[in-house]
């Protein structure tokens, strides 16, 4: 029993890892554009193919290093041209643009690359189990959670410590003022934009070597983000880092208990962070709308 | 000049009605069938509930298809287990999913914006989950079978909508009518003024004393009950519900109907709504890639008609 509970509460750390990843480039372009990134989990299917297609020129570690800048430009061309006429106006748009690339997407890679799902071969050394006992740490999840940090540390010390990131921390509460003191904005949110999809593009490589890949992957996992920035508290990413690890611990503890809820009790935990603390765990006060 | 105006609105009115009384006899020749004028119609019903909120209340949910498919779920389940009648199911469809939407609406309008939205489509998938878990009892993936509409039954005689195709069209446009009669009622009382305020400036509406909470709770109540009527319209339509009518990218659609259509008047969303089922039944027939078709769609709408279809004539007529 103890075995098992530490089995899927691990497991869960290491769900949760990733969604944070996904969720923190969500939250990213959310913060300070205002956009619901719809096709954010289509770049990750994107970036997961693209590392697909190239490993076998240049290998795991060739493709971990050259998917996500990939993707991350298509992301900066979509921003150009689709997204940033969007900006002055109501979200909505740019979310219904984005839910119609979300669609081209997942058919565009079906296109090209076939409905039939598609394994990516990880190192050798990373997919063995560590250990006997814990026979469910294998190497590649403990690498799946390294890569998480050592991703989740640079982008918070490039939003603390550059001068790029400490403009887009500013245009998060003001962009307004931001732009008056001489700022590139549209700059900014490109950048910002490119950061964020360059997470999505990571995350499809990671879950590429563990789960596969599969067309209509995106849409699932996207969900899960989404429920982590509410849960976090909108405006805060260390609150999302912390709603993306609660819910997949969560969800883990409740595949032992309760099979069937693990997915559901992410939304029950939603429900009650918005009855008692509508803003979420980190939400800013001045951030309710 | 205002009397111009009420008089080629009367004239528009009539010629919608018109058109839709007469679908069965000029659909077929024009190589449409009257199942699809009824599922423009079902469909078209439920874009304008979306818009009830998005376009009169000014708030974002993209999460609606949940109460459509509970409608539809309700009256499945309503005439599979309760009572072999079309009205009582009807009637559980749009209980079941105004119900739901009246208790989640009280979490839900805590939040504003672009965050309304996320809220409304992260608790819209809840349902999906359930009804794609909860087998036993909703069939899980496969839907839910094993029911079909019932003839209406008045006493005296009783009108078969099962087989006849045009009498259920009828049976459609009746519940329509009423449902819009009653949103239409609802639009021009003294509430319905207040939903515009709230849309217009909410926080000048907040300063004249209107409680801006409980309106949009009372408005997204409102729309998620006619929500669960269209629902429950669209499970008799295809004596069948299943978790895809409850998914996000359902929500998405209607959405985008109500946008194509023009959010801002209150006939656009069934334009919308039958331009989007059309289009969508004539690419799914030519091509598998129809999906791409439709994203590129929204691409299209948003960038260079964002006011809608309507939008764009009302220009025309204007200049």
């Amino acid at each position: 029993m103890l075995q098992l509970l530490l089995f899927n509460v691990t497991n869960g750390l290491i769900i949760g890892a990733f969604y944070v990843l996904m969720a923190l480039g969500l939250s990213l372009i959310l913060n300070l554009s205002n956009v619901i990134n719809f096709a954010h989990g289509g770049f990750l299917v994107v970036g997961g193919y693209i590392a697909y297609t190239i490993t076998p020129y240049v290998g795991f570690w060739g493709a971990l290093l050259i998917a996500p800048p990939l993707t991350a430009a298509i992301g900066l061309l979509v921003e150009r041209v689709l997204i940033r006429p969007l900006y002055g106006r109501d979200p909505l748009y740019s979310l219904l643009l984005t839910f119609g690339l979300a669609f081209i997407f997942e058919d565009g890679t079906r296109f090209i690359w076939g409905a039939q799902g598609k394994p990516v071969t990880v190192p050798a050394f990373l997919a063995q189990p560590l250990s006997n006992e814990f026979f469910f740490i294998t190497g590649y999840r403990l690498f799946m959670v390294a890569t998480v940090a050592v991703a989740v540390t640079l982008l918070f010390v490039l939003l603390r410590y550059t001068r790029l990131g400490i403009r887009i921390r500013a245009g998060t509460l003001d962009l307004e003022t931001v732009s008056a003191l001489g700022v590139n904005v549209g700059l900014l949110r490109s950048l910002n934009f490119a950061a964020g999809i360059y997470l999505a593009g990571l995350s499809g490589v990671l879950a590429a070597g563990q789960l596969g890949l599969e067309p209509t992957m995106g849409a699932g996992l996207l969900m899960p983000s989404f429920i982590a920035i509410i849960v976090g508290g909108i405006g805060s990413l260390t609150g999302t880092l912390l709603g993306g690890l609660l819910i997949g611990v969560a969800s883990g503890i409740t595949a032992v208990f309760l099979p069937a809820a693990s997915e559901a009790i992410m939304y029950v935990l939603m429900a009650v962070v918005l009855l008692i603390r509508p803003r979420g765990l980190l939400g800013e006060e001045g951030m309710m709308t | 000049m205002s009397n111009q105006v009420n008089a080629r609105k009367l004239i528009a009115l009539a010629c919608i009605w018109a058109v839709l009384l007469l679908v069965p006899y000029w659909m077929p020749p024009l190589g449409g069938y009257t199942a699809l004028g009824t599922r423009v119609l079902v469909l078209g019903l439920a874009a304008m509930s979306v818009n009830f909120l998005l376009g009169f209340t000014g708030v974002l949910s993209f999460g609606h298809a949940a109460y459509f498919g509970l409608g539809a779920y309700g009256a499945g389940l309503s005439l599979k287990f309760l009572a072999p009648s079309t009205s009582i199911s009807l009637l559980m469809g749009m209980l079941l999913g105004g119900l739901a939407g009246a208790l989640l609406g009280t979490l839900i309008v805590r939040r504003r914006g672009v965050y309304f939205a996320m809220v409304t489509i992260a608790f819209g998938q809840v349902f999906y989950y359930i009804a794609f878990q909860w087998s036993s009892l909703t069939g899980g993936d496969d839907g839910l079978r094993g029911f079909s509409r019932q003839p209406l039954d008045f006493g005296l005689f009783s009108i078969d909508i099962l087989s006849n195709t045009n009498n259920f069209y009828y049976f459609v446009l009746f519940c329509f009518a009423l449902v819009v009669a009653v949103m239409g009622f609802i639009l021009r009382s003294p509430f319905g003024r207040t939903m515009l305020a709230i849309r217009e400036n909410e926080r000048r509406a907040r300063f004249l004393g209107i409680p801006v909470e409980r309106h949009i709770w009372i408005a997204f109540t409102l729309s998620c009950f006619f929500m669960g009527f269209a629902g429950a319209l669209y499970a008799l339509l295809n004596n069948f519900a299943d978790p895809k009518g409850l998914h996000f990218s359902q929500s998405g659609d209607f959405v985008m109907m109500a946008v194509m259509g023009g959010m801002r008047s209150f006939w656009g969303p069934l334009l919308g709504a039958a331009v989007f089922v059309i289009l969508q039944d004539y690419l799914s027939s030519i091509t598998v890639n129809w999906m791409s078709f439709v994203g590129l769609l929204f691409v299209i709408v948003v960038l260079f008609f964002p006011r809608g279809l309507l939008g764009v004539v009302r220009r025309k007529l204007v200049s």
